[in-house]
């Protein structure tokens, strides 16, 4: 096999299974989600037809937060122990290794979320369709939230105050993809179909492997230096 | 190339010691000019009657609310390709007009929104870029001012300049595309009033003016950024500023 | 434009609060900018002059 594909696969292992040590890092962020998300309904009001309307667009403002939360670890041990160094000096691309952190980031907050999201959904009645298609943009959202929060965690790296930096960073970036996933749902609702809103999503993830991982290796070397 | 000799700090700072008085003249003069042609040339709207007249400090605003933020964006290509210190440090001089400028451009659309279409805000295309656009600013000096080393500050803001950059018409688009599916906003805010010509060159005029200032500031302030990096030169020491 | 008189500028039609609201927040931004910008100058010259002086000083000793 590929020595790099190989560099990257173990990478990937590495960072699910520290993180598995520590269960409350991963599970952290996922209460978090369920827990904003189950406040809207109560301070708006149980009125059934106000929650169908808010509620893609909840569960996805509930989404952006908490992974925002989880991202500023995402080099941050690697930095404590010297290891992300290694990584920049390693010979596979360090954009292909960044990658492969950010996957083993999506799977361990993404894809959690992309989980619980139909136990947030069943709260504001959603319909099972409008249900999968909120997962569709879930899968294919989320994984472009890593993508851009990896780029804010490399330019904040070790900074004071990186958390609350990083999200006055990224939440701007943030904006299209919650535009185009909230908006699926309510297209679908609206009987236009979400086809269009799925493509651009799509879209969006296609760039976003591109480009970001090598963005955000650009960002780590300036902040190693 | 002659213009390479100013990518030297001391030579930029004696070049931005002479632009800047004569752009804030040239600012003040254009002010006055473009005033007099807003308030006692042009006449009153016939529909917005004299509540139109903000119109000459909003629009400038706007329009160069973005231009400095694509300057800053060159400004951070330039240092990324050609690792020239004075590139970090124009596109930080810049940034702080700019985000007074968003800012600006906010507050007196929504004291023009409210009187002529009744609301302070709506979510249209236009105002939610203009709104992330600050956001944009505001994270760009928050990041640069958090970093202590000048070069990570610089590098660091010039990608987040230049994400940025690309980021504004994706949010343009983005958001105008979910507007118009969702028959957002009934009320188009996009529509100028078809202007008079006295108008037009009212509003062109200020925006000269607001972009001499922004040139202003800019050189005023980029000649203290290199005042600290250069401290330890012996050219500062130097100047008749410090040493009379 | 013709204004025949003073108040009936000031009053902008009516519009005065948002007229004058709208130029006010911008020439005290501007104000404020300028001000924050000369405060800066004088702050970073003064460190200058007083370090230039402490150098010297060392030298004399």
């Amino acid at each position: 096999m590929n020595p790099h594909l190989r560099a990257c696969m173990a990478l990937v292992l590495r960072d699910v299974r520290s993180a598995a040590r520590r269960p409350g890092d991963v599970a952290t962020p996922l209460f978090f989600f369920v827990v904003v998300s189950a406040l809207f309904p109560l301070a708006i009001g149980p009125e059934l037809n106000t929650l169908r309307l808010i509620g893609p667009g909840i569960v996805w403002v509930g989404a952006l937060l908490s992974s925002i939360l989880a991202m500023h670890r995402l080099f941050g041990a690697d930095v404590a122990d010297g290891s992300l160094e290694q990584l920049a000096l390693s010979p596979t691309p360090l954009g292909l290794l960044v990658a492969a952190k950010v996957l083993a980031h999506w799977l361990l907050t993404g894809a959690p979320l992309v989980l619980v999201a139909p136990l947030i959904a069943v709260q504001f009645d959603l319909s099972f369709d409008s249900m999968m298609v909120l997962l569709l943009a879930l899968v294919l959202g989320t994984p472009v939230l890593s993508l851009i929060g990896a780029v804010g965690a490399a330019l904040t790296l070790g900074l004071r105050g990186a958390e609350l930096l990083l999200c006055l960073l990224v939440l701007p970036l943030y904006i299209p993809v919650l535009v185009f996933g909230a908006g699926a749902v309510q297209a679908h609702l609206g009987g236009l179909g979400a086809q269009a809103h799925v493509s651009v999503l799509l879209a969006m993830l296609s760039v976003a492997v591109f480009l970001c991982p090598w963005a955000a290796s650009a960002a780590l070397r300036i902040a190693m230096e | 190339m002659f213009w390479l000799q100013y990518a030297a700090p001391q030579r930029l700072y004696g070049l931005a010691g002479r632009i800047y008085p004569l752009a804030f003249l040239l600012a003040a003069v254009l002010t006055a000019v473009g005033l007099y042609l807003g308030f006692w040339v042009a006449p009153a709207d016939f529909q917005q009657g004299q509540a139109y007249r903000i119109i000459f400090v909003h629009v400038p605003a706007s329009w160069m609310s973005m231009v400095i933020y694509v300057a800053m964006a060159l400004w951070a290509w330039l240092g990324l390709s050609f690792k020239t210190r004075v590139s970090g440090m124009m596109t930080q001089a810049l940034a702080p007009t700019g985000a007074l400028f968003c800012f600006l451009s906010l507050w007196t659309g929504a004291l023009w929104g409210k009187p002529m279409w009744g609301a302070w805000w709506v979510w249209d295309a236009r105002l939610t870029s203009e709104l992330i656009l600050l956001f944009l600013y505001l994270g760009y000096i928050a990041l640069t001012r958090a970093i202590d080393d000048p070069r990570r500050a610089d590098r660091a803001g010039a990608v987040v300049a230049l994400v940025g950059v690309v980021n504004v018409p994706i949010i343009y688009f983005s958001v105008k595309w979910w507007n118009t599916l969702h028959q957002g906003a009934s009320v188009s805010l996009t529509k100028s009033p078809s202007m008079a010509a006295v108008m037009l060159w009212a509003m062109l005029v200020m925006t000269l003016a607001f972009w001499a200032y922004a040139v202003g500031m800019a050189f005023y302030r980029v000649r203290q950024t290199i005042l600290e990096r250069e401290q330890d030169a012996a050219w500062v020491g130097e100047l008749k500023e410090i040493a009379p | 434009m013709s204004w025949n008189s003073w108040e009936e500028f000031w009053d902008m039609g009516g519009y005065a609060f948002f007229v004058w609201g709208s130029y006010g927040v911008v020439f005290a931004g501007v104000a404020l900018e300028l001000w924050l910008a000369v405060r800066r100058r004088s702050a970073v010259l003064n460190g200058l002059r007083s370090q230039r002086e402490d150098a010297y000083a060392g030298d004399a000793s």
